[in-house]
Protein backbone atom coordinates (compact mmCIF):
# COMPACT_ATOMS: atom_id res chain seq x y z
CA UNK A 1 0.00 0.00 0.00
CA UNK A 2 1.58 3.48 -0.59
CA UNK A 3 0.51 5.95 1.90
CA UNK A 4 0.80 9.79 0.83
CA UNK A 5 2.73 11.25 3.35
CA UNK A 6 1.26 14.55 2.81
CA UNK A 7 -1.56 13.30 4.02
CA UNK A 8 -4.08 15.69 5.12
CA UNK A 9 -5.25 15.27 8.65
CA UNK A 10 -9.18 15.37 9.70
CA UNK A 11 -9.16 14.83 12.96
CA UNK A 12 -6.82 16.11 15.95
CA UNK A 13 -7.19 14.71 19.45
CA UNK A 14 -5.13 16.02 21.93
CA UNK A 15 -4.87 14.70 25.84
CA UNK A 16 -8.74 13.60 25.55
CA UNK A 17 -9.62 11.86 28.96
CA UNK A 18 -12.77 10.75 29.71
CA UNK A 19 -14.43 9.78 32.57
CA UNK A 20 -17.53 7.80 33.90
CA UNK A 21 -18.36 9.37 37.24
CA UNK A 22 -15.37 8.62 38.75
CA UNK A 23 -14.11 5.83 36.66
CA UNK A 24 -11.45 6.78 33.89
CA UNK A 25 -12.33 5.35 30.46
CA UNK A 26 -9.10 7.14 28.38
CA UNK A 27 -6.29 8.63 30.02
CA UNK A 28 -5.03 11.43 27.35
CA UNK A 29 -5.37 9.81 23.95
CA UNK A 30 -3.50 11.76 21.35
CA UNK A 31 -4.43 10.76 17.89
CA UNK A 32 -4.11 12.07 14.42
CA UNK A 33 -7.18 10.59 11.97
CA UNK A 34 -6.16 11.02 8.33
CA UNK A 35 -8.91 12.56 5.78
CA UNK A 36 -10.31 9.87 3.25
CA UNK A 37 -8.67 7.26 5.29
CA UNK A 38 -10.65 4.51 7.29
CA UNK A 39 -8.90 4.34 10.83
CA UNK A 40 -9.46 0.89 12.43
CA UNK A 41 -9.71 1.17 16.64
CA UNK A 42 -9.42 -2.05 17.77
CA UNK A 43 -8.48 -3.26 21.47
CA UNK A 44 -10.37 -5.70 23.82
CA UNK A 45 -13.94 -4.45 25.14
CA UNK A 46 -13.60 -2.05 27.54
CA UNK A 47 -10.65 -0.44 25.90
CA UNK A 48 -11.91 2.85 25.45
CA UNK A 49 -12.32 2.48 21.58
CA UNK A 50 -15.96 2.89 21.45
CA UNK A 51 -15.52 6.11 24.21
CA UNK A 52 -12.96 7.44 22.01
CA UNK A 53 -15.24 7.16 18.47
CA UNK A 54 -17.97 8.99 20.70
CA UNK A 55 -15.96 12.10 21.66
CA UNK A 56 -15.57 12.43 17.48
CA UNK A 57 -19.41 13.40 17.28
CA UNK A 58 -19.73 14.55 21.19
CA UNK A 59 -22.09 11.52 21.53
CA UNK A 60 -20.80 10.76 25.05
CA UNK A 61 -22.06 14.49 26.07
CA UNK A 62 -25.93 12.14 26.16
CA UNK A 63 -24.10 9.89 28.95
CA UNK A 64 -24.97 10.81 32.24
CA UNK A 65 -21.75 11.68 34.89
CA UNK A 66 -19.14 11.64 31.81
CA UNK A 67 -16.81 13.88 31.16
CA UNK A 68 -14.55 14.50 28.53
CA UNK A 69 -11.13 16.56 28.48
CA UNK A 70 -8.56 18.08 26.23
CA UNK A 71 -9.63 18.38 22.39
CA UNK A 72 -10.81 17.03 19.51
CA UNK A 73 -10.51 19.27 16.48
CA UNK A 74 -12.11 18.85 13.15
CA UNK A 75 -10.45 20.55 10.15
CA UNK A 76 -8.45 22.67 12.85
CA UNK A 77 -11.52 23.29 15.03
CA UNK A 78 -11.87 22.51 18.70
CA UNK A 79 -15.56 20.62 18.07
CA UNK A 80 -15.92 20.93 22.16
CA UNK A 81 -15.44 24.77 22.10
CA UNK A 82 -18.76 26.73 23.33
CA UNK A 83 -19.30 28.21 19.92
CA UNK A 84 -19.56 24.61 18.45
CA UNK A 85 -23.07 23.87 17.77
CA UNK A 86 -23.61 20.13 18.47
CA UNK A 87 -26.53 19.67 16.37
CA UNK A 88 -24.44 20.34 13.27
CA UNK A 89 -21.29 19.05 14.25
CA UNK A 90 -23.61 15.80 13.97
CA UNK A 91 -24.68 16.42 10.73
CA UNK A 92 -21.32 16.77 9.83
CA UNK A 93 -19.74 13.63 11.52
CA UNK A 94 -22.18 10.37 10.77
CA UNK A 95 -22.82 7.54 13.15
CA UNK A 96 -23.59 4.11 12.35
CA UNK A 97 -24.02 1.68 15.20
CA UNK A 98 -23.76 -1.91 15.78
CA UNK A 99 -27.21 -3.08 15.38
CA UNK A 100 -29.08 -1.37 12.37
CA UNK A 101 -31.37 0.90 13.81
CA UNK A 102 -33.52 2.65 10.69
CA UNK A 103 -36.78 4.33 11.94
CA UNK A 104 -40.42 2.80 11.99
CA UNK A 105 -40.75 4.41 8.98
CA UNK A 106 -40.29 4.47 4.73
CA UNK A 107 -37.46 4.04 3.42
CA UNK A 108 -37.74 7.22 1.85
CA UNK A 109 -38.12 9.11 5.44
CA UNK A 110 -35.39 7.60 6.72
CA UNK A 111 -33.16 9.03 3.99
CA UNK A 112 -35.12 12.03 4.04
CA UNK A 113 -35.12 12.71 7.71
CA UNK A 114 -31.88 14.51 8.15
CA UNK A 115 -31.80 16.27 5.30
CA UNK A 116 -35.41 17.71 6.18
CA UNK A 117 -34.42 18.65 9.89
CA UNK A 118 -31.36 20.55 8.63
CA UNK A 119 -33.33 22.18 6.21
CA UNK A 120 -31.67 21.23 3.18
CA UNK A 121 -33.85 20.66 0.83
CA UNK A 122 -36.22 23.27 0.03
CA UNK A 123 -38.24 21.44 -2.83
CA UNK A 124 -39.86 17.97 -3.24
CA UNK A 125 -38.00 17.33 -6.15
CA UNK A 126 -34.11 17.97 -4.66
CA UNK A 127 -35.30 16.23 -1.41
CA UNK A 128 -36.32 12.88 -3.94
CA UNK A 129 -32.66 13.49 -5.66
CA UNK A 130 -31.20 13.18 -2.35
CA UNK A 131 -32.65 9.92 -1.56
CA UNK A 132 -31.83 8.37 -3.97
CA UNK A 133 -27.88 9.55 -4.34
CA UNK A 134 -28.02 8.54 -0.95
CA UNK A 135 -29.55 5.14 -1.44
CA UNK A 136 -26.91 4.48 -4.72
CA UNK A 137 -23.90 5.91 -2.49
CA UNK A 138 -25.14 3.13 0.24
CA UNK A 139 -25.77 0.57 -2.35
CA UNK A 140 -29.03 0.45 -1.93
CA UNK A 141 -31.25 1.85 -4.70
CA UNK A 142 -31.47 -0.40 -7.34
CA UNK A 143 -32.53 -2.86 -3.90
CA UNK A 144 -35.26 -0.63 -2.91
CA UNK A 145 -36.34 1.85 -5.65
CA UNK A 146 -39.58 0.42 -6.40
CA UNK A 147 -40.65 0.37 -2.69
CA UNK A 148 -39.35 3.11 -0.88
CA UNK A 149 -42.65 3.91 0.83
CA UNK A 150 -42.14 0.01 2.33
CA UNK A 151 -41.09 0.18 5.80
CA UNK A 152 -37.22 0.58 6.48
CA UNK A 153 -37.73 -2.63 9.11
CA UNK A 154 -38.66 -4.71 6.51
CA UNK A 155 -35.52 -4.81 5.39
CA UNK A 156 -33.01 -7.52 5.91
CA UNK A 157 -30.38 -7.05 8.21
CA UNK A 158 -28.23 -6.05 5.84
CA UNK A 159 -29.93 -3.96 3.85
CA UNK A 160 -31.16 -1.90 6.81
CA UNK A 161 -27.17 -1.57 7.58
CA UNK A 162 -27.03 -0.04 4.45
CA UNK A 163 -29.89 1.90 4.68
CA UNK A 164 -28.44 3.49 7.89
CA UNK A 165 -25.42 4.75 6.09
CA UNK A 166 -27.92 6.28 3.48
CA UNK A 167 -29.51 8.05 6.46
CA UNK A 168 -25.99 9.07 7.58
CA UNK A 169 -24.70 10.23 4.36
CA UNK A 170 -27.99 12.17 3.44
CA UNK A 171 -26.64 15.24 5.38
CA UNK A 172 -23.23 15.21 3.36
CA UNK A 173 -21.28 14.47 6.50
CA UNK A 174 -17.39 14.83 6.33
CA UNK A 175 -16.98 11.77 8.94
CA UNK A 176 -18.23 8.88 9.42
CA UNK A 177 -18.29 6.60 12.82
CA UNK A 178 -19.32 2.90 12.81
CA UNK A 179 -19.66 1.30 15.62
CA UNK A 180 -18.99 -2.38 14.88
CA UNK A 181 -21.42 -2.00 12.02
CA UNK A 182 -20.91 -5.84 10.57
CA UNK A 183 -21.02 -7.72 13.85
CA UNK A 184 -24.96 -8.37 13.37
CA UNK A 185 -24.20 -9.25 9.71
CA UNK A 186 -23.84 -12.55 7.96
CA UNK A 187 -20.31 -12.30 5.74
CA UNK A 188 -22.13 -11.54 2.14
CA UNK A 189 -23.56 -8.42 4.02
CA UNK A 190 -20.29 -7.85 5.80
CA UNK A 191 -18.53 -7.99 2.70
CA UNK A 192 -21.35 -5.66 0.61
CA UNK A 193 -20.53 -2.71 3.46
CA UNK A 194 -16.85 -3.44 3.58
CA UNK A 195 -16.90 -3.07 -0.02
CA UNK A 196 -19.25 -0.18 -0.08
CA UNK A 197 -16.77 1.74 3.12
CA UNK A 198 -14.35 1.41 0.61
CA UNK A 199 -15.96 3.27 -1.97
CA UNK A 200 -17.42 6.36 0.57
CA UNK A 201 -13.58 7.20 1.68
CA UNK A 202 -13.22 8.85 -1.15
CA UNK A 203 -15.40 11.31 -0.04
CA UNK A 204 -15.56 11.12 3.90
CA UNK A 205 -13.14 10.16 6.54
CA UNK A 206 -14.37 6.73 8.35
CA UNK A 207 -13.53 5.82 11.48
CA UNK A 208 -14.50 1.88 12.61
CA UNK A 209 -14.56 0.51 15.57
CA UNK A 210 -14.18 -3.39 15.22
CA UNK A 211 -13.56 -6.76 17.11
CA UNK A 212 -12.83 -8.46 13.81
CA UNK A 213 -9.24 -8.85 13.40
CA UNK A 214 -9.54 -9.64 10.03
CA UNK A 215 -12.11 -7.03 9.05
CA UNK A 216 -9.44 -4.35 10.69
CA UNK A 217 -6.75 -5.69 8.56
CA UNK A 218 -8.90 -5.70 5.33
CA UNK A 219 -10.70 -2.26 5.15
CA UNK A 220 -8.69 0.04 6.82
CA UNK A 221 -5.28 2.02 6.04
CA UNK A 222 -4.54 2.93 9.40
CA UNK A 223 -4.90 0.65 12.57
CA UNK A 224 -5.20 2.22 16.23
CA UNK A 225 -4.85 -0.35 19.12
CA UNK A 226 -6.54 0.91 22.59
CA UNK A 227 -5.77 -1.10 26.01
CA UNK A 228 -7.18 -0.40 29.09
CA UNK A 229 -7.84 3.25 28.44
CA UNK A 230 -4.44 4.02 26.73
CA UNK A 231 -3.30 4.33 23.01
CA UNK A 232 -0.95 1.45 22.58
CA UNK A 233 0.25 1.63 19.05
CA UNK A 234 -0.99 3.26 16.03
CA UNK A 235 0.40 3.07 12.55
CA UNK A 236 -0.17 1.18 9.10
CA UNK A 237 -3.12 -0.90 9.07
CA UNK A 238 -0.52 -3.28 7.14
CA UNK A 239 2.68 -2.77 9.07
CA UNK A 240 0.66 -3.43 12.50
CA UNK A 241 -0.73 -6.85 11.22
CA UNK A 242 2.33 -7.81 9.85
CA UNK A 243 5.40 -6.75 12.65
CA UNK A 244 3.78 -5.05 15.32
CA UNK A 245 6.45 -2.60 17.19
CA UNK A 246 4.50 -3.20 20.24
CA UNK A 247 4.23 -6.49 21.87
CA UNK A 248 0.79 -6.01 23.61
CA UNK A 249 -0.42 -5.32 20.57
CA UNK A 250 1.19 -8.32 18.84
CA UNK A 251 -0.63 -10.55 21.55
CA UNK A 252 -3.75 -9.59 20.97
CA UNK A 253 -3.82 -9.72 17.24
CA UNK A 254 -2.46 -13.17 17.01
CA UNK A 255 -5.05 -14.04 19.76
CA UNK A 256 -2.21 -14.45 22.38
CA UNK A 257 -2.77 -14.81 26.17
CA UNK A 258 -0.74 -11.72 26.69
CA UNK B 1 5.00 -11.76 27.93
CA UNK B 2 3.26 -15.35 27.59
CA UNK B 3 3.46 -16.37 24.01
CA UNK B 4 0.87 -19.09 24.22
CA UNK B 5 -2.47 -18.40 22.26
CA UNK B 6 -5.78 -18.65 23.90
CA UNK B 7 -6.94 -21.26 21.48
CA UNK B 8 -4.20 -23.90 22.36
CA UNK B 9 -5.17 -26.17 19.13
CA UNK B 10 -3.75 -23.16 17.32
CA UNK B 11 -0.23 -23.57 19.23
CA UNK B 12 -0.16 -27.36 18.47
CA UNK B 13 -1.01 -26.55 14.47
CA UNK B 14 1.77 -24.30 14.60
CA UNK B 15 4.09 -26.90 16.76
CA UNK B 16 3.29 -29.38 14.12
CA UNK B 17 4.49 -27.54 11.13
CA UNK B 18 7.75 -26.64 13.06
CA UNK B 19 7.86 -30.55 14.02
CA UNK B 20 7.65 -30.88 9.79
CA UNK B 21 10.47 -28.47 8.82
CA UNK B 22 12.58 -30.70 11.50
CA UNK B 23 11.80 -33.86 9.92
CA UNK B 24 12.53 -32.58 6.75
CA UNK B 25 15.54 -30.61 7.68
CA UNK B 26 16.87 -34.05 9.31
CA UNK B 27 16.08 -36.05 6.06
CA UNK B 28 17.68 -33.41 4.08
CA UNK B 29 20.63 -33.02 6.37
CA UNK B 30 20.79 -37.50 6.07
CA UNK B 31 20.53 -37.64 2.37
CA UNK B 32 23.31 -35.12 1.99
CA UNK B 33 25.72 -36.60 4.16
CA UNK B 34 24.48 -40.20 2.79
CA UNK B 35 25.73 -38.77 -1.19
CA UNK B 36 29.02 -37.27 0.58
CA UNK B 37 29.73 -40.27 2.04
CA UNK B 38 29.33 -42.23 -0.71
CA UNK B 39 31.56 -40.58 -2.92
CA UNK B 40 34.55 -39.88 -0.25
CA UNK B 41 33.98 -44.13 0.11
CA UNK B 42 33.25 -45.28 -2.67
CA UNK B 43 29.68 -46.70 -1.86
CA UNK B 44 28.38 -47.43 -4.40
CA UNK B 45 26.07 -49.90 -2.70
CA UNK B 46 24.36 -46.70 -0.59
CA UNK B 47 23.58 -44.75 -4.00
CA UNK B 48 20.27 -46.60 -4.77
CA UNK B 49 19.01 -46.18 -1.30
CA UNK B 50 19.53 -42.38 -1.47
CA UNK B 51 17.88 -41.59 -4.99
CA UNK B 52 14.77 -43.81 -3.54
CA UNK B 53 14.90 -41.79 -0.75
CA UNK B 54 14.24 -38.50 -2.13
CA UNK B 55 10.22 -39.34 -2.65
CA UNK B 56 9.82 -38.68 0.83
CA UNK B 57 11.45 -35.54 1.01
CA UNK B 58 9.03 -34.50 -1.72
CA UNK B 59 5.83 -36.05 -0.07
CA UNK B 60 6.61 -34.20 3.31
CA UNK B 61 7.36 -31.43 1.55
CA UNK B 62 3.55 -31.34 0.39
CA UNK B 63 2.10 -32.81 3.58
CA UNK B 64 3.67 -29.78 4.94
CA UNK B 65 2.37 -26.89 2.72
CA UNK B 66 -1.34 -29.03 2.85
CA UNK B 67 -1.24 -28.58 6.36
CA UNK B 68 0.10 -25.01 5.71
CA UNK B 69 -2.72 -23.83 4.09
CA UNK B 70 -4.92 -25.30 6.01
CA UNK B 71 -3.70 -23.46 9.39
CA UNK B 72 -4.20 -20.13 7.75
CA UNK B 73 -7.65 -21.15 6.08
CA UNK B 74 -8.95 -21.59 9.57
CA UNK B 75 -6.66 -19.35 11.94
CA UNK B 76 -6.28 -16.54 10.02
CA UNK B 77 -2.94 -15.99 11.64
CA UNK B 78 -1.59 -12.21 12.32
CA UNK B 79 1.73 -10.75 12.69
CA UNK B 80 4.43 -13.67 14.29
CA UNK B 81 1.95 -16.74 13.56
CA UNK B 82 2.03 -15.14 9.49
CA UNK B 83 5.37 -15.20 9.54
CA UNK B 84 5.97 -18.50 10.97
CA UNK B 85 4.30 -20.38 8.61
CA UNK B 86 5.63 -18.98 5.18
CA UNK B 87 8.61 -19.29 6.69
CA UNK B 88 7.79 -23.10 7.33
CA UNK B 89 6.39 -23.39 3.74
CA UNK B 90 9.79 -21.68 2.66
CA UNK B 91 12.48 -23.51 4.10
CA UNK B 92 10.19 -26.77 3.27
CA UNK B 93 10.49 -25.84 -0.21
CA UNK B 94 14.68 -25.12 0.22
CA UNK B 95 14.78 -28.35 1.79
CA UNK B 96 13.27 -30.51 -0.59
CA UNK B 97 15.61 -28.92 -3.18
CA UNK B 98 18.46 -29.91 -1.18
CA UNK B 99 17.19 -33.54 -1.17
CA UNK B 100 17.24 -33.23 -5.26
CA UNK B 101 20.89 -31.46 -4.68
CA UNK B 102 21.94 -34.84 -2.66
CA UNK B 103 20.40 -37.11 -5.29
CA UNK B 104 21.82 -35.58 -7.91
CA UNK B 105 25.26 -35.73 -6.35
CA UNK B 106 24.83 -39.46 -5.80
CA UNK B 107 23.73 -40.16 -9.22
CA UNK B 108 26.85 -39.00 -10.44
CA UNK B 109 28.84 -39.90 -7.68
CA UNK B 110 28.26 -43.52 -9.52
CA UNK B 111 30.47 -42.70 -12.31
CA UNK B 112 33.09 -41.57 -10.36
CA UNK B 113 33.38 -44.36 -7.90
CA UNK B 114 33.36 -46.72 -10.90
CA UNK B 115 36.61 -44.39 -12.26
CA UNK B 116 39.65 -45.08 -9.58
CA UNK B 117 41.39 -41.46 -10.57
CA UNK B 118 41.01 -38.20 -9.25
CA UNK B 119 41.39 -38.76 -5.41
CA UNK B 120 42.60 -35.13 -5.18
CA UNK B 121 39.62 -33.93 -6.31
CA UNK B 122 37.66 -36.37 -4.05
CA UNK B 123 39.20 -34.42 -1.00
CA UNK B 124 38.58 -30.78 -2.59
CA UNK B 125 35.05 -31.51 -3.26
CA UNK B 126 34.88 -33.11 0.76
CA UNK B 127 36.19 -30.04 2.19
CA UNK B 128 33.43 -27.71 0.75
CA UNK B 129 30.60 -30.26 1.57
CA UNK B 130 32.18 -30.27 5.17
CA UNK B 131 31.58 -26.47 5.42
CA UNK B 132 28.20 -26.93 3.87
CA UNK B 133 27.09 -29.39 6.03
CA UNK B 134 27.92 -27.40 8.84
CA UNK B 135 26.00 -24.38 7.77
CA UNK B 136 23.01 -26.50 6.94
CA UNK B 137 23.32 -27.93 10.81
CA UNK B 138 23.56 -24.41 12.27
CA UNK B 139 21.08 -22.85 9.57
CA UNK B 140 18.05 -26.17 10.95
CA UNK B 141 19.54 -25.14 14.43
CA UNK B 142 18.65 -21.72 14.37
CA UNK B 143 15.73 -22.57 12.71
CA UNK B 144 14.62 -24.76 15.67
CA UNK B 145 15.56 -22.11 18.59
CA UNK B 146 14.27 -18.33 16.45
CA UNK B 147 17.91 -17.73 16.73
CA UNK B 148 18.57 -14.90 14.29
CA UNK B 149 22.11 -14.21 15.44
CA UNK B 150 23.11 -17.58 14.59
CA UNK B 151 20.55 -17.82 11.12
CA UNK B 152 22.83 -14.80 10.49
CA UNK B 153 27.12 -16.37 11.20
CA UNK B 154 25.61 -19.17 8.63
CA UNK B 155 24.59 -16.68 6.49
CA UNK B 156 28.51 -15.26 5.94
CA UNK B 157 29.98 -18.18 6.15
CA UNK B 158 29.03 -18.79 2.71
CA UNK B 159 31.21 -16.78 1.30
CA UNK B 160 33.80 -19.13 2.45
CA UNK B 161 31.98 -21.80 0.40
CA UNK B 162 31.82 -19.68 -2.94
CA UNK B 163 35.76 -19.38 -2.55
CA UNK B 164 36.58 -22.20 -1.95
CA UNK B 165 33.87 -23.47 -5.24
CA UNK B 166 35.57 -20.44 -7.31
CA UNK B 167 39.05 -22.37 -6.83
CA UNK B 168 38.16 -26.12 -7.27
CA UNK B 169 35.86 -24.63 -10.81
CA UNK B 170 39.51 -23.43 -11.86
CA UNK B 171 41.04 -26.52 -11.59
CA UNK B 172 38.48 -28.86 -12.78
CA UNK B 173 38.32 -26.25 -15.98
CA UNK B 174 41.56 -26.62 -16.53
CA UNK B 175 41.81 -30.23 -16.97
CA UNK B 176 38.90 -30.41 -18.83
CA UNK B 177 40.19 -27.78 -21.26
CA UNK B 178 43.21 -29.87 -21.78
CA UNK B 179 41.14 -32.66 -22.52
CA UNK B 180 43.01 -35.16 -20.76
CA UNK B 181 41.81 -38.47 -20.15
CA UNK B 182 40.27 -38.24 -16.70
CA UNK B 183 38.16 -34.57 -18.51
CA UNK B 184 34.75 -36.91 -18.31
CA UNK B 185 35.37 -37.74 -14.54
CA UNK B 186 35.63 -34.31 -14.00
CA UNK B 187 33.23 -32.70 -15.19
CA UNK B 188 31.43 -34.81 -12.48
CA UNK B 189 33.17 -33.52 -9.71
CA UNK B 190 32.29 -30.11 -11.94
CA UNK B 191 28.59 -30.98 -11.15
CA UNK B 192 28.98 -32.46 -7.83
CA UNK B 193 31.03 -28.99 -6.40
CA UNK B 194 28.18 -27.22 -8.35
CA UNK B 195 25.62 -29.12 -6.51
CA UNK B 196 27.14 -28.22 -3.46
CA UNK B 197 27.67 -24.73 -3.89
CA UNK B 198 24.13 -24.55 -4.73
CA UNK B 199 23.19 -26.19 -1.31
CA UNK B 200 25.03 -23.77 0.21
CA UNK B 201 23.13 -21.08 -1.28
CA UNK B 202 19.80 -23.05 -0.03
CA UNK B 203 20.98 -22.70 3.33
CA UNK B 204 21.91 -19.24 3.31
CA UNK B 205 18.13 -19.00 2.27
CA UNK B 206 17.00 -21.09 5.40
CA UNK B 207 18.79 -18.98 7.55
CA UNK B 208 17.59 -15.33 5.76
CA UNK B 209 13.61 -16.89 6.89
CA UNK B 210 15.11 -17.56 10.25
CA UNK B 211 16.04 -13.83 10.23
CA UNK B 212 12.44 -12.61 8.49
CA UNK B 213 10.61 -14.95 11.09
CA UNK B 214 12.13 -13.72 14.12
CA UNK B 215 12.53 -9.68 12.60
CA UNK B 216 9.91 -9.13 10.45
CA UNK B 217 12.36 -8.06 7.99
CA UNK B 218 15.00 -9.75 5.37
CA UNK B 219 18.14 -9.01 6.66
CA UNK B 220 19.79 -6.02 5.19
CA UNK B 221 22.73 -5.69 4.02
CA UNK B 222 23.48 -7.77 0.50
CA UNK B 223 25.25 -11.34 1.02
CA UNK B 224 28.73 -10.76 0.82
CA UNK B 225 29.46 -12.62 -2.31
CA UNK B 226 33.12 -13.80 -3.32
CA UNK B 227 32.15 -15.79 -6.44
CA UNK B 228 33.82 -14.79 -9.34
CA UNK B 229 31.50 -16.63 -11.33
CA UNK B 230 28.51 -15.98 -9.38
CA UNK B 231 27.02 -14.70 -12.75
CA UNK B 232 27.16 -18.52 -13.88
CA UNK B 233 26.53 -20.49 -10.36
CA UNK B 234 22.73 -18.73 -10.27
CA UNK B 235 22.10 -20.76 -13.06
CA UNK B 236 20.54 -24.16 -12.15
CA UNK B 237 21.62 -26.94 -13.44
Amino acid sequence: MKMNESQKVKIKARNVTVHYGEARALHGIDLDLNANEVTALIGPSGCGKSTFLRCINRMNDVIDGCRVGGSVSIDEQNIYSDAVDVVELRARVGMVFQKPNPFPKSIYDNVAYGPRIHGMAPSRSELDHMVEVSLKRAGLWDEVKDRLSASGTSLSGGQQQRLCIARAIAVSPDIVLMDEPCSALDPIATAVIEELMEELRRDYTIVIVTHSMQQAARISQRTAYFHLGDLVEHGQTQAIFTNPENKQTEAYISGKIG
Amino acid sequence: MNDEHIVSSFDRDLAELNQMVARLGGLAEQQFAAAIDALENRNASSIETIVSNDAELDQLEKDLNDRAIEVIATRGPMATDLRRILSAVKIAAVLERVGDYAKNIAKRSLVIISDETNRSDTISVGRIADIVQGMLREALDAYATANADLAMEVWERDQEVDELYTSLHRDLLGVIAKGAEEASVSSHFLFIAKNIERIGDHTTAVAEQVYFQVHGEMPSEERPKANAISEASDIED
